[in-house]
């Protein structure tokens, strides 16, 4: 199923359109869909991980020294790391910027 | 082609005696259906099943309108229920009463050959319940001889396992108490 | 050959199932399907049959069950019957579109409402669109037979598609009839093990089930759709094979004492054998007449169909369903939209009977032969109409 992002014919699609590579779906980087970024400040930040536990694409990752950061690939930019965060350690900055 | 009506009321077996016949017939290498009237069953409330027997392969699923032999399995049966619906000349009514054919003769005003065997009798004191339906069975084969006594034994045997003996014992009776009285 | 045993149709159905040594029941009980899963559940408890039994919580669950049993490789059946099947309605769709060779008995009874348990063709009727494969049977013997015929085609590599075999109500379902149980051995003979080409397995990780987006949607209902239709080949193919193993030969559509035929009846299941006897009895009386009847719903059989009828002015179909505020029943729609491109097409006049458990008798077989004859000479205002119907 190398052709993600091309368009098949219907004699290409394989049985019942199964997907028999596991784990294609990471293939499809999300991140671009982000109009905000969260950006961590780690002299606020206490390694408590809800941003980890939250974040609803596992787009936040564990980091050396028991910290977090963010996978640019796969983050939409939702802002839940940053409201849960109880530090107020991440902020939302704006793609543009 | 022979048609069968079977009138009861639902759990006294109307169904059963129906497959046993069918069974019997089949196992005798005759084509045979068995039907009952389709809906949902009801304890108490009239009901009728349906056999057909041929020699040939059967091909038709109609209701059975125009019946060959009525067995009547329950006499109360009689007051709701016109039992000789549709009953073809020269026709056989079997019922279940400790009337005499003469008397039933009267009272359904039909022509027809009337066999009549107190069923419930037989049944209370061969097996202590008042469901007729083996019992009838004895009156259906003297008076028809539709299928061969030992295939319905064998259907019975199945169907009954450990008190297949005492619905034998029912039939046995019958079989020497039907008094037949042609039309 | 295997002796004729007197048997419930129902049983009969049950015994194929068990045969094919299904590894998956879900079903609910509704009826008149109930003695079929009743007694499989039976055998499976009594250890007859090695199966998974499940007893779900509605027919909505039963499908969907099915379809995760399947999808992992099991070889799966269930049965229903109308509101039982309206309830599974949208999960019907989603086995062919993951070619999943589920099997399912539909024990065929009217929609409510008003409420009925009694037979017509309502309820498959309205199953029309869901890219299963449909035979409908016409007497015990073939619901026995058909039954296997399915497990044979469905699991087909070329084909990996669900199959539904139609039976009537308790016309069919719950009479006692002579059939013929064929024996473990043969059936293996016929019906090997199922080896599924593709499968949930952790050892070998897909995902299954996606969703379609706009860009692919297309394309992946024509993929399904290819192979409903080229499932014919197989469906002849495994007919055939049974045929050679057993003397029993079924073809998609059935032709009897067409030679000669002006008029000719087209039926659906268990009326045929009705039929049957109807057309001898008209035959004899001098009327030309004949029957043709389908044993294949889904993929229509087109050009078998034409084969069957050539030669023939009229048709006079016999629907067992209504296709409300149509241009006529679901088998009639068919039949014309299949003629309408040939040249000198017969004239299709379409009759509904036999609904919610109304008889249908030689009787009226000879009434809807009769109109034919005549509104072939005089064509009629009404587009169908219903035989035995109160005009009061």
């Amino acid at each position: 199923m190398a052709k993600i992002d091309a368009i098949m014919g219907w004699k290409e699609l394989d049985l019942g359109c199964v997907i028999r590579q596991p784990g294609s779906s990471r293939a499809f980087k999300t991140g671009d869909w982000r109009s905000q970024r969260p950006i961590v400040d780690r002299e606020k930040c206490n390694k408590c991980g809800l941003c980890w536990i939250y974040c609803p694409d596992l787009a936040m990752v564990p980091a050396e020294e028991g910290y977090y950061k963010v996978n640019l690939d796969y983050c939409k930019g939702c802002g839940i790391c940053a409201k849960e965060c109880p530090k107020d350690a991440i902020t939302m900055v704006l793609e543009e910027d | 082609m022979i048609e069968i009506r079977i009138h009861g009321r639902g759990g006294q077996g109307a169904v059963t005696s129906a497959e046993l016949v069918a069974i019997a017939a089949i196992d005798d290498g005759k084509y045979a259906q068995a039907f009952p009237s389709f809906g949902p069953e009801r304890r108490g409330a009239p009901v009728a099943a349906f056999i057909r027997v041929s020699d040939k392969p059967i091909r038709t699923r109609e209701k059975v309108y125009g019946p060959n032999v009525v067995m009547v399995l329950d006499p109360s049966i009689l007051k709701i229920v016109n039992v000789a619906a549709g009953l073809k000349e020269g026709g056989t009514v079997i019922i279940n009463t400790s009337k005499t054919p003469e008397e039933m003769a009267g009272l359904l005003n039909v022509k027809a050959k009337i066999v009549t065997v107190d069923a419930t009798k037989i049944a209370m004191e061969s097996m202590g319940v008042p469901i007729t339906n083996t019992t009838m069975l004895g009156a259906l084969l003297k008076s028809t001889g539709i299928v061969s006594n030992d295939a319905l034994g064998k259907a019975i045997d199945k169907r009954f396992g450990r008190i297949a003996e005492k619905n034998k014992t029912a039939f046995n009776r019958a079989m020497t108490e039907t008094i037949v009285r042609e039309a | 050959m295997a002796k004729r045993i007197g048997m419930e149709v129902s049983i009969a159905a049950s015994e194929a199932v068990k045969l094919a040594d299904v590894d998956l029941i879900a079903a609910y009980p509704i009826t008149p399907q109930t003695h079929i899963v009743e007694h499989l559940a039976e055998v499976v408890a009594d250890g007859e049959l090695d199966a998974a039994f499940v007893p779900v919580e509605s027919e909505h669950s039963a499908m969907s069950c099915c379809i995760g049993s399947s999808a992992a490789g099991a070889r799966t059946f269930t049965a229903s019957s109308a509101q039982g099947l309206a309830l599974m309605h949208e999960i019907l769709f989603i086995a062919p579109a993951m070619r999943l060779p589920i099997v399912m008995v539909v024990a065929n009874r009217s929609l409510s409402g008003p409420i009925s348990i009694w037979n017509d063709h309502s309820d498959i009727m309205a199953e029309q669109d869901i890219a299963w494969i449909q035979t409908f049977a016409e007497n015990g013997q073939e619901v026995f037979d058909l039954v296997l015929h399915a497990f044979r085609v469905a699991e087909d590599s070329k084909v990996l598609l669900p199959v539904i075999v139609n039976l009537d109500g308790f016309t069919l379902s719950h009479v006692i009839e002579p059939i013929e149980i064929l024996d473990k051995a043969e059936v293996d003979k016929y019906l090997p093990p199922y080896k599924p080409k593709v499968r949930l397995d952790p050892r070998k990780p897909v995902s299954m089930g996606l969703v379609g987006i706009p860009e692919i949607y297309t394309e992946a209902k024509k993929a399904t759709n290819e192979a409903l239709i080229n499932s014919k080949k197989v469906v002849l193919k495994a007919w055939k094979e049974f045929g050679d193993l057993f003397g029993r030969y079924y073809n998609p559509v059935e032709s009897y004492k067409t030679e000669g035929a002006e008029v000719i009846l087209i039926t659906m299941g268990s009326i045929s054998e009705t039929a049957m006897t109807a057309i001898d009895k008209m035959r004899e009386k001098g009327l030309p007449v004949g029957l043709v009847r389908f044993r294949l719903w889904k993929p229509f059989p087109s050009t078998e169909f034409k084969k069957a009828i050539a030669g023939a002015q009229t048709l006079a179909v016999v629907d067992r369903a209504l296709s409300p505020g149509g241009a006529c029943g679901p088998v009639a729609e068919e039949i014309k939209a299949a003629l309408y491109a040939e040249r000198g097409r017969p004239k299709v006049f379409n009759f509904i009977a036999g609904l919610g458990g109304r008889d249908v008798t030689v009787e009226n077989f000879e009434e809807i032969v009769s109109k034919a004859f005549t509104y072939a000479k005089k064509r009629p205002k009404q587009l169908y109409e219903m035989i035995g119907v109160r005009e009061i």
